[in-house]
C-alpha cells in the first residue's frame, strides 16, 4: 500500500500546532469563510450527505442523514452538542484531536452549527480531559476575538456561541441522552426513543450530537470536497445490504500487548493484522497475539485467527463481533487468560451501568458474579450457558433496555464464550494454569 | 456511575462553615445565561464549590438550589448520581490520585496498582490520607491508554506509572507538593 498522508493528523506535533495563529497559517479557517459567503446552509448538509461520512463515536450513524431529521424551518433554538465524553475504554483519539489541535474541531463545529442553524453548541467533554478542557477552552477563547465565534461571525448573517461543559466521570454521559440529561444538570439518565434528539433534544429543542472526530472530517469535505473522501475507504459491502460504505480517514487507537501503543490515521479498512504489526509494532516480548477487541470495549472479543477483517464499520459484524465501535484495537497475548479479559470488561459495565433498568443494572451485576465465580475456580459448568443467555437478551437490540450501554456489555460476553469456549471449559474442569496470569494479577 | 466503593469516612474534621465565597457565588451566576435553563449550571457549580471546598456540604447544596431555583434534592439527586462529588463527611484530600483499572492498562500491568497504591498510602480505595493530602480512587479507562499503566492527577494524565517504585515516586512528589490538609 501506498504510503497515507494524514489528514486528521496532518498538523499534530508541529510546534504551532494548537494555536489559532499556527491553524490559520496552515490554511485553517479558510473553509470556513468561504463556505460562509458562498454556501447556504442545505448546501454544506447536501454535500456532507453526499461524502457518505458516519459518525465516529460509534454507531457510524450517516452524518449527513442525521443532519436532515432536523425539523424543517424550525424557528430555532437548535443545538450542537459535541460529544467528547470518550470513556468507551481503550479510546483516545479525540483527546489527541482536542488537546493537540483544536481548532480544527473548532472549525469544524462552527460549520456544522451553520449548517443545521445552530446558535449554540455545547462541548461537553469528560472530566478526565482536564488537558484537553483548557486546549479548547483557549481555542474558543481565540476564535471569539477573531470574530470566528460570537455574533456576526466574519460580518456574515451567522452567529455562533460555543460553552465548554465538563462531565463528572461517568461513561453513561456518553450515550447521546445521557449526555442531554447531565447537560441539563438532571442524572444521566438515558431517554427512551423516539423521539430522537433531531425532534427533541437537549432543553426539549432540536439537538444533533456529533463526535469531534466526525465534525473534524467535515471541515475536510468541505475543503477538498465530496470525490476526495469517497476516494479514502470502502464502498458498500454488496453482501451486505444495509452496509452504507466506510468512507474516509478513520483514527484508529492501538494499546495492550503491542511494541508501540498509540495513535494512527489511516484509511478506513485497514485489517487488523495490518495495524497490529505494521503500526503497532507487532506483539510484545516476541509473543503471538491471542485475541483483540476490535472497537473498544462493547464490541466484543475476536480470536487472532480472525485478525484478517478489515476495520470499516461492515467487517467486525463480518466475524460476529458487534461493529466497528470506536476502532480502537486492544490486544492481548497468547499468555493472558481469556477469563481475566473477559473479568475485566465485565467489571466495568457493571460498574457504569446507570441503574435505569433493571435488565441491564441486574444482569451486568450477574454477569459479572458468574465470571468471579468462574475466575476463582468455583465455575459451574452451566455457568457458560447461563452467560450466553444473559448476554443475549440485555440490549436495546433485543429490546430490554433504554440505552446501547447493556448490548456492548453483553456482546464481549457472548463472543468470549462463543469464540473461546474450549479454554473456558478446560478452566472450568481444571481451574487458572498456572503461568497464564503474567500481567493481570487476581483483584477485587 | 461511579465508585460505589469510593465512600470511606476515615477523617473527623471540623465543619466548613458557610456560606459560600463571593466569587464562587459570582461565577455561578455568570454561567446561567449560558443555558436556557438554570438547571443547567447544576453540575458547574457542583464543580466549581468541590474544587474549592473539596467537597459539597449540605448547606452549599442548598445555596446552589437557591441560585439556580430548584429544591435542594433536585440538586442532590444530580451530585449523587455521580460519585464524583463528595459530602462534608467524605471531602477530598489537597490532590486527587485515580488509578486505572481498564483493560488496556490492566494488561500492562495495571492489576494490583490500586493495591498498591493503597498500600503505599495506607488508606482504603475512597479514602483520604489523614494528613488531608492525597485522596485514591479508581479509575475506569483514563482515556491515556497510549501510556499504560495511567493514572491522573486532579484532571491531568500521568504515564507508564508501571511498577511499585513509579508508584512510590508519584506518591512521593504528590506528598511533597502538597502543602498540609485542605
Ligand atoms: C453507552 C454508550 C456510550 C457512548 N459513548 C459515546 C462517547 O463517549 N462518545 C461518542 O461520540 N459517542 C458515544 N456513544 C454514541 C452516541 O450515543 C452517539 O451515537 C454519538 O455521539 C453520535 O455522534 P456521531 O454520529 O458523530 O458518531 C455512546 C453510546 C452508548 C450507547
Ligand atoms: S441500558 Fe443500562 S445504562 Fe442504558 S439506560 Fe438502561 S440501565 Fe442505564
Ligand atoms: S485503559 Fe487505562 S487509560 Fe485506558
Amino acid at each position: 500500500m501506498a504510503t497515507y498522508e494524514p489528514v486528521l493528523l496532518r498538523r499534530i506535533g508541529r510546534p504551532e500546532c494548537q494555536g489559532i495563529e499556527g491553524y490559520r497559517a496552515d490554511g485553517g479557517y479558510k473553509t470556513l469563510e468561504r463556505v460562509l459567503k458562498e454556501l447556504t446552509s442545505e448546501q454544506v448538509t447536501n454535500q456532507v450527505k453526499d461524502s457518505g461520512l458516519r459518525g465516529r463515536g460509534g454507531a457510524g450513524f450517516p452524518t449527513g442523514l442525521k443532519w436532515t431529521f432536523l425539523p424543517k424551518g424550525h424557528p430555532g433554538p437548535i443545538y450542537l452538542c459535541v460529544n467528547c465524553d470518550e470513556s468507551e475504554p481503550c479510546t483516545f483519539n479525540n483527546r489527541v484531536l482536542v488537546e493537540k489541535d483544536p481548532h480544527q474541531v473548532l472549525e469544524g463545529i462552527i460549520l456544522a452549527s451553520y449548517a443545521i442553524r445552530a446558535t449554540t453548541a455545547y462541548f461537553y467533554i469528560r472530566y478526565e480531559y482536564g488537558h484537553g478542557m483548557r486546549q479548547m477552552q483557549k481555542a474558543i477563547d481565540e476564535a471569539y476575538s477573531a470574530g470566528l465565534l460570537g455574533k456576526n461571525i466574519l460580518g456574515t448573517s451567522f452567529s455562533l456561541d460555543v460553552f465548554v461543559h465538563r462531565g463528572a466521570a461517568a461513561y453513561i454521559c456518553g450515550e447521546e441522552t445521557g449526555l442531554i440529561e447531565s447537560l441539563e444538570g438532571k442524572r444521566a439518565w438515558p431517554r427512551i426513543k423516539p423521539p430522537f434528539p433531531a425532534i427533541e433534544g437537549a432543553f426539549r429543542k432540536p439537538t444533533i450530537v456529533n463526535n469531534p472526530e466526525t465534525l473534524a472530517n467535515v471541515v475536510h469535505i468541505m475543503e477538498r470536497g465530496v470525490d476526495w473522501f469517497k476516494s479514502i475507504g470502502v464502498p458498500p459491502d454488496p453482501k451486505n445490504p444495509r452496509d452504507a460504505g466506510s468512507y474516509g480517514p478513520k483514527l484508529y487507537c492501538i494499546s495492550g500487548h503491542v511494541n508501540k501503543p498509540g495513535i494512527v490515521e489511516l484509511p478506513m479498512g485497514v485489517t487488523l493484522r495490518e495495524l497490529v504489526e505494521n503500526h503497532g509494532g507487532g506483539v510484545w516480548k516476541g509473543r503471538k497475539a491471542k485475541g483483540a477487541i476490535p472497537g473498544g470495549n462493547s464490541m466484543g472479543i475476536i480470536p487472532e485467527s480472525e485478525f484478517d477483517i478489515p476495520l470499516d464499520f461492515n467487517g467486525p459484524g463480518t466475524v460476529k463481533a458487534l461493529g466497528l465501535g470506536t476502532a480502537a484495537v486492544t490486544i492481548f497475548d497468547d499468555q493472558t487468560s481469556i477469563v481475566d479479559v473477559l473479568h475485566n470488561l465485565c467489571r466495568f459495565f457493571a460498574h457504569e451501568s446507570c441503574g435505569q433498568c433493571t435488565p441491564c443494572r441486574e444482569g451486568t451485576g450477574w454477569m459479572l458474579k458468574i465470571v468471579e465465580r468462574i475466575r476463582r475456580g468455583q465455575g459451574r459448568r452451566e455457568d457458560l450457558d447461563i452467560l450466553e443467555e444473559v448476554a443475549d437478551r440485555i440490549g436495546i437490540m433485543p429490546g430490554t433496555t433504554i440505552c446501547g450501554l447493556a448490548d456492548g456489555a453483553g456482546w464481549p460476553v457472548k463472543t468470549a464464550i462463543r469464540k473461546f469456549r474450549p479454554e473456558f471449559e478446560s478452566y472450568l474442569k481444571s481451574g487458572p494454569r498456572q503461568g497464564v496470569r503474567l500481567q493481570m494479577a487476581q483483584s477485587h | 456511575m461511579s465508585h460505589p466503593d469510593a465512600h470511606v469516612r476515615n477523617r473527623d474534621l471540623p465543619p466548613i462553615p458557610g456560606p459560600l465565597p463571593v466569587e464562587i457565588r459570582e461565577r455561578i451566576f455568570s454561567l446561567i445565561p449560558r443555558y436556557p435553563s438554570k438547571q443547567a449550571v447544576t453540575l458547574p457549580a457542583l464543580h466549581l464549590v468541590q474544587d474549592k471546598l473539596r467537597c459539597v456540604p449540605r448547606w452549599a447544596v442548598e445555596e446552589i438550589s437557591d441560585i439556580l431555583d430548584l429544591s435542594p434534592a433536585e440538586v442532590h439527586d444530580t451530585m449523587s448520581f455521580y460519585g464524583f462529588f463528595r459530602d462534608e463527611s467524605d471531602r477530598l484530600g489537597v490532590r486527587r490520585l485515580w488509578v486505572c483499572r481498564s483493560l488496556a492498562c490492566a494488561l500492562r500491568g495495571a492489576d494490583g496498582l490500586l493495591e498498591k497504591a493503597s498500600e503505599l498510602l495506607g488508606v482504603p480505595v475512597g479514602g483520604t490520607t489523614s494528613d488531608g493530602t492525597l485522596t485514591l480512587e479508581l479509575a475506569e479507562c483514563l482515556g491515556a491508554c497510549e501510556g499504560a499503566p495511567a493514572c491522573m492527577i486532579d484532571d491531568e494524565h500521568v504515564h507508564d506509572i508501571s511498577d511499585e517504585s513509579r508508584m512510590r515516586d508519584l506518591v512521593q512528589r504528590l506528598r511533597n507538593a502538597s502543602t498540609g490538609p485542605a
